[in-house]
């Protein structure tokens, strides 16, 4: 095995303090932490033994105590997939005019026209002031504030009327409340992230002859980046979950398709803990793309990127072995620079390359 | 008569109630290299912003190339510019800062193409090949594809004096160039500016390096406290300086 720059030499004789190479100490020790793992171990087995193991208190019934049988029968079902596709669909319908909003808004708030200003805050302190679910249940009822939406020329005539009840499908209603909600959290990080940005780069792009709106699209916004993207990466993960309030104006998202099967079979705990199989199965994939999203904006601020969860099981399991530690890091090199290509739009803050 | 490329008539602009400039005359002709010295706070950031209009004047008029900078004059009265008329301004004057505020998220070459073409409506090919024309002249061809992040000091400045040069500009501005630089950076950004002064571009040049004006300035003017106090030829003025506070100010910098 070869590869680092410090090659050890196997079967080497031990060392002494003045001699440079690998420093081989005895480590120190730490009995407490043993005790520790080892109530934990019991806690763990405990814990796996309710779950998989011990058997249902319900008279007349037999199986496990959490009925597997069950969860099994309905993961996959076709009720609750739909149910899934209506989630992420409200997930990204949400988020995406969430981001337009907010940007908007943040760029309204720092206006230097009074008026717009105040209309973003006004908003962002509406939006932000009331909860998200009566603001669900508003959007849902509107109708009855404004049966009809008409288009034409304000106090004149009118053009077109449409009923807001047909229009506004509670899919629509959910969309439009936690987008408009959202919107009111993204302009605030969004404000955070241009202000971020060195009062300089405008002042180069205006020097150039560039208008006020292509400086803020192609200057400041793409270095603002850095420090929008994890946090909407947050939103994102808590968007998702959010969405689960709509169930209650009858959206058939992931928890409402759980709850109308539960409805019928009575079996409630069964299906919460399928939805909350899908909803943890979710959240996980957004979190790894988060943090790869995060490493990859990181880039340029920081001075060793953090490990990836795969470099750290491979530096776990190689720290036995000496030898193995240069060949983890190469490896790990290898991996990052198979997945550069993927990360790779454009490095915002131009870290080295070779 | 020849129009002179700026003409500052009484300017004068107000932070608040402190009188930064108060009543700045001034003219520099087509070609003519201008030094401007003076100490901290005197207002040369100030003037040379009101140039391209970064800043707005409080009274006075200041034209460039014939032009009022930011207004529009209708009979007796200055209407405001809009934003895209003040852009078309601006595009004709080139600026280069004390901190190179190059723009990290670019590479060098689209760093100097980024303005012909979203500005000026280039092509990317035509821009790209002026921008390797003008990263030849200053010295950095072989740098097209780094980010500003892994210039040094010097690379950037030079880099930012070609993203102006991208524009075509008919007036240069030079904010303290080489302030930010170790002192060994600072000869090759003033070759680059000896060069371009010696093609005939006309520059406005706040400066500490009296060895640069005295050479290649046509006109030195001397700034403090929002007042020129001495303006002449450097040969003259850098030898025998009338006024005690270009005087002292003189015996601190050499
Ligand atoms: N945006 C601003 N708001 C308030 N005061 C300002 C502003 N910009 C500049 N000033 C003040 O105006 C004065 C002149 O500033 P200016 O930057 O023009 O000086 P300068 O001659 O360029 O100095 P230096 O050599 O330090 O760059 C200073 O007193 C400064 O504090
Ligand atoms: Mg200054």
């Amino acid at each position: 095995m070869t590869g680092g720059d410090a090659p050890v030499v196997e079967g080497a004789s031990p060392r002494s303090a003045t001699q440079t190479g690998p420093i081989r100490a005895v480590p120190v020790r730490h009995p407490w932490r043993w005790a520790m793992a080892a109530v934990l171990a019991v806690l763990v087995a405990m814990l796996v033994h309710t779950l998989a193991f011990s058997t249902t208190e319900q008279p007349h019934a037999t199986g496990s105590r959490f009925g597997w049988d069950v969860i099994g029968q309905y993961l996959f079902s076709s009720h609750v997939l739909d149910g899934v596709v209506v989630t992420i669909e409200l997930t990204i319908v949400a988020m995406a005019a969430g981001v337009v909003i907010g940007v908007l808004l943040a760029v309204m708030r720092m206006s230097k026209s009074r008026l717009l200003s105040s209309v973003a805050w006004v908003y962002i302190w509406f939006f932000r002031g009331t909860p998200v679910f009566v603001q669900i249940i508003f959007w849902y009822n509107i109708a009855a504030l404004y049966p009809h939406l008409t288009l034409g020329i304000p106090f004149g005539p009118s053009f077109v009327t449409l009923n807001i009840n047909s229009l506004l499908t509670p899919f629509i209603a959910g969309s439009l409340a936690l987008a408009t909600n959202e919107g009111a959290y993204m302009s605030e990080i969004v404000r955070a992230g241009i202000i971020s940005v060195d009062e300089g780069q405008a002042e180069a792009a205006s020097s150039l002859g560039m208008s006020r709106s292509k400086t803020l699209r192609l200057i400041v916004l793409p270095q603002a980046m850095r420090l929008i993207i994890p946090p909407t990466g947050n939103e994102t993960i808590s968007m998702l979950k959010t969405t689960s309030l709509v169930s209650v104006i009858a959206v058939p998202d992931l928890l409402k398709s759980a709850q109308d099967i539960a409805n019928a079979n009575y079996r409630i705990i069964q299906l919460l803990i399928v939805a909350s199989i899908w909803y943890l199965a979710m959240t996980t994939v957004l979190s790894v793309g988060q943090f790869y999203l995060e490493r990859h904006f990181s880039r340029g601020s920081l001075r060793s990127l953090p490990a990836t969860p795969l470099q750290r099981l491979r530096q776990d399991l190689t720290r036995l072995r000496p030898q193995g530690k240069p060949r983890a890091e190469a490896m790990a090199k290898e991996f990052r620079e198979a997945l550069d290509p993927l990360l790779h739009g454009r490095d915002p803050l131009g870290a080295p390359h070779d | 008569m020849i129009e002179p490329m700026v003409r500052a008539e009484q300017v004068w602009k107000s932070y608040g109630s402190l009188d930064v400039l108060r009543g700045i005359d001034l003219e520099v002709s087509v070609g003519e290299v201008l030094c401007l010295l003076g100490p901290s706070g005197s207002g040369k950031s100030t003037f040379l912003r009101l140039i391209n209009h970064l800043e707005k004047l409080d009274a006075g008029r200041l034209s460039v190339a014939g032009e009022l900078v930011g207004y529009r004059e209708r009979g007796s009265k200055l209407h405001e510019m809009t934003d895209r008329e003040i852009g078309v301004q601006r595009a004709a004057i080139g600026m280069v800062f004390q901190r190179f505020n190059l723009f990290p998220h670019l590479s060098v070459m689209d760093n100097v193409t980024i303005g012909p073409v979203k500005v000026k409506g280039a092509t990317k090919a035509v821009a790209s090949e002026r921008a390797v024309a003008l990263l030849e002249r200053v010295g950095l061809k072989d740098k097209m594809a780094s980010y500003p992040a892994q210039l040094s000091g010097g690379q950037q400045q030079r880099v930012a004096i070609a993203r102006a040069l991208a524009m075509d500009p008919k007036l240069m501005l030079f904010d303290e160039p080489t302030s930010a630089l170790d002192p060994e950076l600072v000869g090759e950004v003033l070759d680059v500016m000896r060069g371009l002064a010696a093609d005939g571009m006309t520059m406005v040049v706040v400066t500490h390096e009296m060895g640069f004006a005295r050479e290649v300035a046509d006109q030195v003017v001397f700034m403090d406290d929002g007042e020129i106090l001495e303006q002449g030829v450097p040969s003259v003025v850098l030898s025998n300086p009338t006024n005690d506070r270009f005087q002292a100010f003189l015996s601190k910098v050499l």
